[in-house]
């Protein structure tokens, strides 16, 4: 399955819910405000870091660089542009979207 | 006009918590301290919780295919709006330095941060 957030961590708890419900081997895709969890020095950057363990984790490139945070990713995670985009929900079966 | 309310300078603080881009909050907020600025009123810009997003360096927004409204930040001087204050713990908690921001602010612990709010005579949150 993709899970798709988007959501900042610290205004919502749509990350903490994806975390806590994805299965391993899932997939995690942070689009919008939810590129924020991928960020170094933060408390779900910690999360995440260790939900990376059973989970692929991947975040919108163009939504990273809007908000001036490009330079700030988490290693380990995946970045990926739109095209990228669809072909992760062209390649699950189905897409949960954390609103 | 009422000659009473004339020349009466309030104290107006905008209060920012929320990240640009993912909601419409930021750029509102921006579009009305730059009318607050005609009013000659004492403007002051607090940002916390994710409001500190708005004034990080570094935006581009050309994948995205909106409008960067971070510059504006830097032209508020020019509108005699030179009060703008940061919550540390707000700061911290992002992995951010005033160093990672786009103008000069002055970096108020939350404690200082409340009092600033207090003494204020209207509080418009965004």
């Amino acid at each position: 399955m993709l899970h798709i957030v988007n959501k900042s961590p610290s205004e919502r708890n749509a990350f903490d819910s994806c975390l806590r419900l994805a299965t391993k081997g899932s997939a995690v895709l942070l689009i919008e405000d939810a590129v924020y969890a991928a960020t170094k020095g933060t408390a779900a950057a910690a999360q995440l870091q260790a939900a990376m363990a059973d989970l692929k984790v991947y975040v919108l490139a163009p939504d990273m660089e809007a908000r001036g945070m490009a330079g700030r990713v988490l290693e380990g995670v995946n970045l990926v542009d739109y095209g990228g985009f669809v072909d992760l929900a062209a390649e699950h079966n189905t897409c949960q979207s954390w609103l | 006009m009422d000659e009473a309310s004339e020349g009466v300078v309030k104290k107006f603080m905008f209060l920012n918590r929320k990240a640009p881009y993912g909601t419409i909050y930021a750029l509102e907020s921006l579009e009305v301290v730059l009318i607050s600025a005609a009013f000659d009123q004492d403007v002051s810009l607090a940002f916390v919780d994710d409001g500190v997003y708005q004034i990080v360096k570094g935006q581009h927004t050309k994948g995205i295919d909106q409008k960067n409204f971070s510059p504006t930040y830097r032209a508020l001087e020019g509108y005699d709006i030179e009060k703008l204050y940061v919550e540390k713990e707000g700061l911290e908690a992002r992995g951010l330095t005033e160093d990672d921001l786009l103008v000069d602010v002055t970096v108020l612990s939350a404690a200082e941060m409340a009092n600033l709010m207090a003494e204020q005579d209207v509080v418009i949150s965004f």
